[in-house]
This record gives C-alpha cells, structure tokens and sequence, in this order.
C-alpha cells in the first residue's frame, strides 16, 4: 500500500512542534519518543505500520482545539484515533503526522432518559455508553462486534454498524449531535437534543466522514428501551441459493427481525472445530433473532419457522431458553477468532442487494478456486452486508499480495452487481484505491469539494479515502 | 415569469441547467411552497420519473424524483410494504394543489409521526443522483441498506431544498406494513401531563410508532399513543400500555388518527403556522414563551414526536398587524435557538411579504460552512437561491 513521502520540513521542525504543544497540554499528554510512538503505529489493519511523528492525548475539547490549532499553523497533518479498531487503516498514522487520539476523552456528560438520550465525550467505548444507562433498562443500540473496544469517535467517523441495525439502524440513525472541532480550531456544535437538521443536514455528513472534516469530541446519542427478551432460531439448508431464498421470503412476510446472520459451509466447519456450538452438516446456516415479550417472541419464531419449512431446511432449532441462544450464536460470535485459529485472513465487507445474493457466494467460491485461496462467508444477510473472510499466509512469501488482489475483484464483484465496496468499515487506506470502480471521476471529485470546505489545506487524515493519485493535487497545495 | 420548464429526462434537465442564464426555482409538486421563494424560471421534474426497481425481497425501491409519491404508495401497497417515515402531505395545511414527488419528499426531508420510531426521510434514503448547479449528473450512496463507501452525500441532498442539486433518482429503503395497529387517547389537563405521558410511553420497550398530543374541546389534551405489528402483539402491548399510562389519565382506544395528525388537515384555515423541533422536555418551555406573549386569544398547539415536533398556529384574528406577527416570530426564533432547536415559518397571510428567516438562522461557522458548501455545488447560485433562509 502506497503512502506518501513524509513532508521532511515537518520532520526537521518536530521538536518545535513537540513543545508548541506541551505548552498547551500537560507533559505527559504529548509523546514523541520514537520509542514511546510506536504504540500508535497502527490500527487492526496490521500488516500497514507507521510510527506517528507526535502523538497527543487531549482530555477536553478546549485542549483539541488548542492542538489543532498548533497543528494548522505549522501546517502538520491530523489523524484521529480513537480506540484504534478500524479495519481499513483508517487510524494509520503518516511519519509527519499528528496522532490525536481522545482515548482519554470517556466521560458520560448528561444521561437524559424521559428524551432518551446521552451525551458523551467521544474516547468512551461503544459499550460502556450502554453500560451507562443500563440500569434504567436503556441501551444503545447501533452494536459493532468491536464494541469492547472501539470509541464512539471511531463509530461516527466511520459510521459503524452491527449485527442488529436490521432494527435500529447504524450509527448515523442513532446520532443527534456532535461537538467538533474544525481543523482551524474553531469549536461547533452541530445537532443537538432535537430531531433533524433545520438547515443543511452537515450531521449527516460528518457521520461517515472517516476523521477527514473534523475532530468529534462530543456526541449526543439516541438510546432506547431495551426489549423484554431475545430468542433466535437456526435454520440449515442444503444450498446457499435456499437459504438466500428463505431471508427473502421472511422479509417479504413482514416479520422484522432484529438480526439475520448467514454462514456458509467453510465458516460452519471452521466454527464447529473451534467452538463446538453443535451446528448440523450444511451449505448454509441462518441465525435469525427476534425481540419482544415471550409471547411475542414465540409467535414471530413461529412466522420465520412456518416460512423456513417451505423450503424444506435439514434442520431447525428454535430456542427455547437463554442457554440455546447461547449456543445458537456462540458459533457465529466466535467466527473470527475461530478463522484466526486455522489461517491468517482478510475481512472484507462489500454491500450487495440480497437478490444477488446466490450469484455473488457462487462467483466469490469460483474466485477462491482461481486464487487458491480458501473464503469463508459470514455475513448480515437481512442487509446485504457481505463478511469474506480470505484466509492466507503471513509468512509465504506473496500471499498477502494474492489475497489482496483477491478482495479488490471481490469488492468488484459487488459494485458490479448492483452493491458497494464497504458496509461497514470504511474506505481508510484499505479500498482507496478502488473508490474509481464504484465513483466516477465527478462523483469523487464533489467529495473532494466536501473536505475542501471543511479543511481547505487538506490537513485532516489527508491519505485516506481518496486514490492518492486523485487527491495529489490537493495534498501538495 | 416564462413557462414553467418540464425537461423530459435526466440529460435533458441537465442541460436546462448548464444552458440557464439566471436562477430557478426547482419544483417536484409545488405543494411545499415553504421558505422564502425569489421570482426565477421554474423548472419542474414531474417528467423525470417512473419507478426504476423494486425489490420487495431486498425492501428497496428506486424511481426517479418525478414520480408521484401516491404512485409509489399505490406500487408499495400490493406488495404490503410503505414509505415507514410516513411523509407529511402538506397540500391541506398549504392550501396547494399539485401532486406531492419523491424529489420533493426527500428535498425537503419530510417525516410524519413514525419518525420517532423508524427515522426520517434522510435514513431512508439509500442512494441519489442529482444535477449539480453546473449541470453535471453526480450519484453517491447506492441501493443497499448499508453503505460506508465515502462521504455520505445522501443525508446532505437530503433536506437540501433544492438548493444544492436537482434530484433526479432515490433509492429508498422501505418496510413491511403492520398487519394492525391501535392507538391509546389518555385524557390529561396540562401540557407538562402530556409530555409526561409521551415520555412515559417512549420509556417502555413496547415499541411506541407514535406519540402525539392534541387539545381536546374541554379546554385538555388528548395524548395519542400507537402500536403496530401483529394483532397478539398489539393487544398485549396495547394492554401493558394502558396499565402504565393509567395515571396520566383516562385511556380509551379510539380509531386511527394519524392522518389528521399528521396532515393538519384541520388547520387549512389558520393564518401563521410553525414547526418546531427542540428536546421533547423543552417543548414545555416553548409553549410558556407561547402563552405569555400570546394570551388573548390564545393560539393552536398540537405535540409529536414525545413532545420534539412542535406544531404552532394561530388565526387571522388572532395576530393584531404584521409587526407583532414578526415579533412574534423573532420572539420563538430567539427561544428555540436558546433552548437548542429549530423554528421554521411554514406559512404565514400576514408574514408573506415581510423582511424575515422563514429557517431557524444558523450559528457562525455552520452558516459559512453551509455557504461554501452552496458555492462548491452551486458555483453560479441558480439553485432556489435563498429559499432556505
Ligand atoms: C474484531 C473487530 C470487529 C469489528 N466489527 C465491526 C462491526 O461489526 N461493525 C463495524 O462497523 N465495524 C467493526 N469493526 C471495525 C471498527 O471497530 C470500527 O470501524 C470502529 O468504529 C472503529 O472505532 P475506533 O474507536 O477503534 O476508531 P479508530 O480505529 O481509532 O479510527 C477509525 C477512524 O475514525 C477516525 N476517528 C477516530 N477518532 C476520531 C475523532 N475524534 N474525530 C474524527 N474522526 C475520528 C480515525 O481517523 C479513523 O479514520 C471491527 C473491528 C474489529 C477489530
Ligand atoms: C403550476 C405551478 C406553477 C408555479 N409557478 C410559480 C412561479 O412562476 N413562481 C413562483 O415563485 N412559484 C410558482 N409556483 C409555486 C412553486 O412551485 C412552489 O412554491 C415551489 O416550487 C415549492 O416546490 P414544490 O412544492 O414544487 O416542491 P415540492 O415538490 O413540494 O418540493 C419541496 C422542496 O423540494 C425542492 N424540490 C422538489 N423536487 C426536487 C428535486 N427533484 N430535486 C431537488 N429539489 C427538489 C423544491 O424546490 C422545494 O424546495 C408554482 C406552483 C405550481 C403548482
């Protein structure tokens, strides 16, 4: 993966810039050890690695803006970071940049429950902003499978999803407000308590953005109730195409379900070996969740289970109790770590339209033939959102190159179709380069007009995103 | 004025836009005559439509933004699917006539009541294609219901009046409709009751699609609380509902009344309207400023959204001049900027001619940003100039 060269004037005035910013923050707020940068080399997209030239650890936004500040005159570059999850690259540093990280940055601000909302500093955990008004029987429902670790700041820029958004949404639908900080240090406040923008919807367009357009210290988040209960069934067919069929059938039928994951035959056995979870020899697997009371939730169990017999399944299981739920999704939740186990692998997560579903499994298993390279899939079947997981080996001399060469026609394949190249994760380093497969050269270039307006001296992030061909003309100026 | 423009198509609405020599007023129906409207060429996109895919199994349709939204409704009814954000017809309360367009819902990012529960237009819209004020056709988002792929220039178009882009194509995300639904009255005395109610019932995990309040003829309220989906499951939610709503007031099951709602039909006849959005809690402190500046004769007031969506009207009658009616506007402007929020003149006899932001005006730097976003979009400003201030 290119980056460019490091800007050697920013280079050679880093103990400057080092000081400028202590002068702002407490001492131990601001690393410039090499030894101590290293830390910040990288986000889960390991194989890209790059010590930052200064990392900084700001506790209030007044401290952000001072950095940025510092940062715009000396005409510095900016990476965001979070809690450093993001699988596209979308935290790596450049060798001339700034970290900014707001780790430190995880106060809950306002807890608001006859509004349903909270108010927090944008370092804390996705998970923990549940924890906070858990006791009220609240949560927050936009659920990444990194929510352990990864902040909220990561959510909004990236615009994070989870296996239950077929309900709630993803993090654009639950987010009300923002406190940013523009690149010159200016600090706005966009949304708020209320519901939809009054003028240009500038909320919508942050949200997503990747840590180009601003840095987020603040967010004012919706949350919700949380329902009675939760109980999946699981459904095997002896074909992919079946199982697309029954996700459609069940969509059509008007039951709403929170979630409906698919597996198919590599992942099963793979989960099977680790986990044990007691999955049945099939093509395919579906885990479909629903909510409500018992007796809401039996009957919409029944719905899904009278659709899924039509399509003749090998086997059906519905829950019955907390511990079959376990062991229904322990299987699927272990996915990764169960891949993990047998190879080194790549997650993509291209969108498709549920319709191409079968053709898509079908073309991906004939690209793995062609690579040689084995693919499982797992993936959130009630949106479309893809999970191939190509397995390859670090250590054999050109496998990352093969795999890599593998995911971009994969990604292709689901613009070709009618999808996207990224559901979930963002574009970061990872898919800048195939960006002109899915937008024409205008339809980038407006973008570009976007971050223009919000960092005129393209500063923020500034390799990301964009073919760095693209963007050239912009980040030298 | 010259003839209204009717391009035939995406290219040719293209090149009306790169030929025009001054501004244009973009019209889908002409029923949202909302904001401030400069005289220009109208330019229309009712022949740029037709349903382009839909896919009942992947819920998304895509149709040009010519299209009348009663098509589309008609086209997602046989397939017992529906636009979920449950678009507001302005046509009563506007007094217009025209047929309401996709284009027009999204421009304007128009919600009814469900809002609360699903999202608004803007998270319903999955994909666009748009004509830039320069005249270049630029699409962004697509037509799956999950999309990261660069900026997120769908919620931008979305609520853009027009004013960045004519819209040529949607792609929507649409939902199954509910085999039923019911819907609670609870009978209460004050608004803080009501907004009491509201919140109550959205604090319970019965999946509330709609929360709103009414004054009812006795001088009280009357909070409307729905709940779809299955027959059982509405019953039992219903029942859990009334149980915990009890001590608002009496609970009484009444027909569906969410058009009325919704549309305002009942206040076709009312001079000055606006529509308010500030935290649900806060909608208290709107209607005081309200009643203190506005004690004789009083004034019309109807709650949505838990209390966020505010809905305030008054007769001819009841404004004395155009001066208080404008110190009256400045006065709710003012408030809601201080509570957070946002107050939009809907429509107004006696405002019509006056020097004033129909839009809640912006802070600073919101306002320079939405500005230069305006001249990157639209660098000869032709594009409904003004019409969101
Ligand atoms: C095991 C695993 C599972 C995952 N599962 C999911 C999943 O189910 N769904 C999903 O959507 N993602 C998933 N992810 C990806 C990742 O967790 C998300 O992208 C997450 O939102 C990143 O959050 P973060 O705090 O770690 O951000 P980081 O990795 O630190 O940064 C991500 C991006 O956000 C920007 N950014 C960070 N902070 C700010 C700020 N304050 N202001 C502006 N921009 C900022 C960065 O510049 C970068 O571009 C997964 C990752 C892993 C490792
Ligand atoms: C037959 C007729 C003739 C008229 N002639 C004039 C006239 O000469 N001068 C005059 O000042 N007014 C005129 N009007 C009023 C005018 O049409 C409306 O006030 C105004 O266009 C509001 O837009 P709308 O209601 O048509 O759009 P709606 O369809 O209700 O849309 C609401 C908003 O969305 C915008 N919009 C609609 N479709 C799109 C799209 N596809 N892409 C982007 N934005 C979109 C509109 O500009 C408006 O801001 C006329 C109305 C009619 C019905």
């Amino acid at each position: 993966m290119e980056m460019p060269q490091p800007n050697s004037e920013i280079l050679s005035k880093k103990a400057k810039i080092a000081a400028a910013l202590r002068a702002v923050l407490p001492y131990d707020a601001v690393i410039d050890d090499p030894s101590e940068t290293r830390a910040y080399e990288c986000d889960a997209l390991t194989a890209y690695r790059c010590p930052p030239m200064i990392a900084v650890l700001p506790a209030t936004t007044q401290e952000v803006s001072d950095i940025l500040k510092i940062c715009h005159r000396e005409g510095v570059p900016v990476v965001p970071r979070g809690s450093g999850t993001s699988l596209a690259g979308g935290a790596l540093p450049t060798a001339d940049c700034v970290i900014l990280g707001v780790a430190k940055m995880n106060k809950v601000l306002e807890t608001d429950y006859e509004n349903r909302l909270i108010r927090v500093q944008s370092g804390r955990t996705n998970l923990s902003v549940s924890g906070a008004v858990e006791e009220e029987d609240f949560f927050y429902a936009p659920d990444p499978s990194s929510q352990l670790a990864c902040a909220i700041a990561g959510n909004i820029a990236m615009n994070s999803g989870g296996a239950h958004c077929l309900k709630y949404g993803v993090t654009t639908n639950n987010l009300m407000g923002v406190t940013m900080v523009m690149m010159d240090g200016e600090i706005v406040e966009i949304g708020g308590g209320y519901l939809d923008a009054s003028g240009l919807d500038i909320l919508g367009v942050i949200c997503g953005s990747e840590g180009q357009l601003g840095v987020v210290t603040e967010a004012t988040l919706r949350i919700l109730p949380k329902p009675e209960g939760a109980r999946p069934v699981m459904i095997a067919f002896d074909s992919n195409e079946v199982a697309g069929a029954c996700v459609a059938d069940i969509i059509k039928a008007g039951v709403l379900p929170v979630a409906i994951e698919f597996m198919d035959r590599p992942i099963i056995e793979i989960c099977e070996n680790f986990a044990k979870a007691g999955y049945p020899d099939c093509e395919a697997l579906l885990i479909v969740e629903v909510e409500g009371s018992e007796a809401e939730i039996q009957d919409q169990l029944d719905r899904i289970s009278a659709i899924a017999q039509k399509h003749n399944p090998v086997e059906l299981r519905q829950s019955q109790s907390a511990a079959e739920s376990a062991a229904i999704w322990l299987g699927r939740k272990s996915a990764f770590g169960a891949v993990g186990q047998v190879a080194d692998y790549m997650c993509l997560d291209g969108t498709i339209p549920v319709s191409a579903l079968p053709e898509v499994l079908r073309r991906i298993k004939e690209l793995s033939d062609h690579y040689g390279l084995r693919v499982g899939n797992v993936f959130h079947a009630g949106d479309g959102n893809m999970h191939p997981l190509i397995m390859f080996d670090a250590n054999k001399e050109g496998d990352l190159e093969l795999c890599e060469a593998m995911g971009a026609d994969v990604l292709r394949l689901c613009v070709e179709v009618g999808g996207c190249l990224t559901g979930e994760h963002g574009v970061g380093i990872e898919k800048r380069d195939l960006m002109e497969d899915q937008y024409s050269a205008e339809d980038l270039e407006i973008q570009m007009a976007v971050k223009d307006v919000f960092d005129p001296a393209w500063l923020l992030n500034p390799s990301k995103v964009f073919p760095l061909s693209v963007s050239q003309s912009r980040r030298a100026s | 004025m010259s003839e209204i423009l009717y391009p035939e198509d995406e290219a040719a609405l293209a090149a009306a836009l790169r030929e025009a020599t001054g501004p244009l007023q973009i019209m889908g129906g002409g029923t949202r005559q909302i904001g401030r409207i400069a005289p220009a060429q109208a330019l229309s996109t009712r022949r740029v439509q037709g349903i382009a895919l839909y896919e009942p199994g992947a819920m998304t349709l895509v149709a040009k933004t010519g299209t009348a939204i009663e098509d589309i409704e008609a086209v997602l009814a046989a397939e017992k699917q529906r636009l979920a954000f449950e678009p507001m017809d302005h046509r009563a309360i506007l007094g217009t006539s025209g047929q309401p367009t996709l284009g027009g819902v999204i421009a304007a990012n128009v919600s009814g009541p469900r809002r609360i529960q699903v999202g608004a237009a803007r998270d319903f819209a999955l994909g666009v294609t748009f004509v830039d004020g320069t005249g270049q056709v630029l699409s962004n988002g697509g037509r799956v219901m999950k999309n990261v792929t660069g900026y997120d220039l769908v919620k931008l178009m979305s609520g853009s009046w027009g004013t960045l882009g004519v819209l040529t194509e949607v792609a929507l995300k649409v939902l199954p409709v509910s085999e039923t639904q019911a819907t609670l009255k609870i009978h209460v005395t004050t608004w803080a009751d009501a907004v009491g109610c509201m919140s109550a019932a959205l604090g319970t995990p019965f999946d509330v699609s709609g929360a709103a309040t009414v004054q009812a003829e006795d001088g009280g309220f009357d909070c409307l609380i729905r709940v779809e989906g299955f027959e059982t499951s509405v019953q039992y939610r219903a029942s859990e509902l009334t149980q915990r709503l009890a001590k608002f007031g009496a609970v009484d099951v009444v027909d569906d009344p969410w058009a009325e709602v919704k549309d305002l039909r009942s206040w076709a006849a009312l001079d000055t309207v606006w529509r308010i959005s500030v935290r649900p809690t806060d909608s208290l402190r709107v209607i005081d400023l309200m009643q203190d500046l506005q004690k004789e004769p009083g004034f019309h007031c109807q709650l949505d959204w838990g209390g966020g969506l505010i809905w305030l009207g008054l007769e001819a009658a009841q404004i004395a001049n155009a001066q208080a009616g404008l110190a009256l506007h400045q006065a709710l402007q003012t408030h809601v900027a201080q509570l957070s929020g946002h107050a939009t003149l809907v429509k107004s006899g006696f405002l019509r001619d006056q020097e004033l932001c129909h839009f809640q005006p912006l802070g600073r730097a919101i306002e320079h940003v939405s500005q230069t976003l305006r001249k990157k979009f639209d660098p000869r400003g032709i594009l409904n100039p003004g019409r969101m201030s």
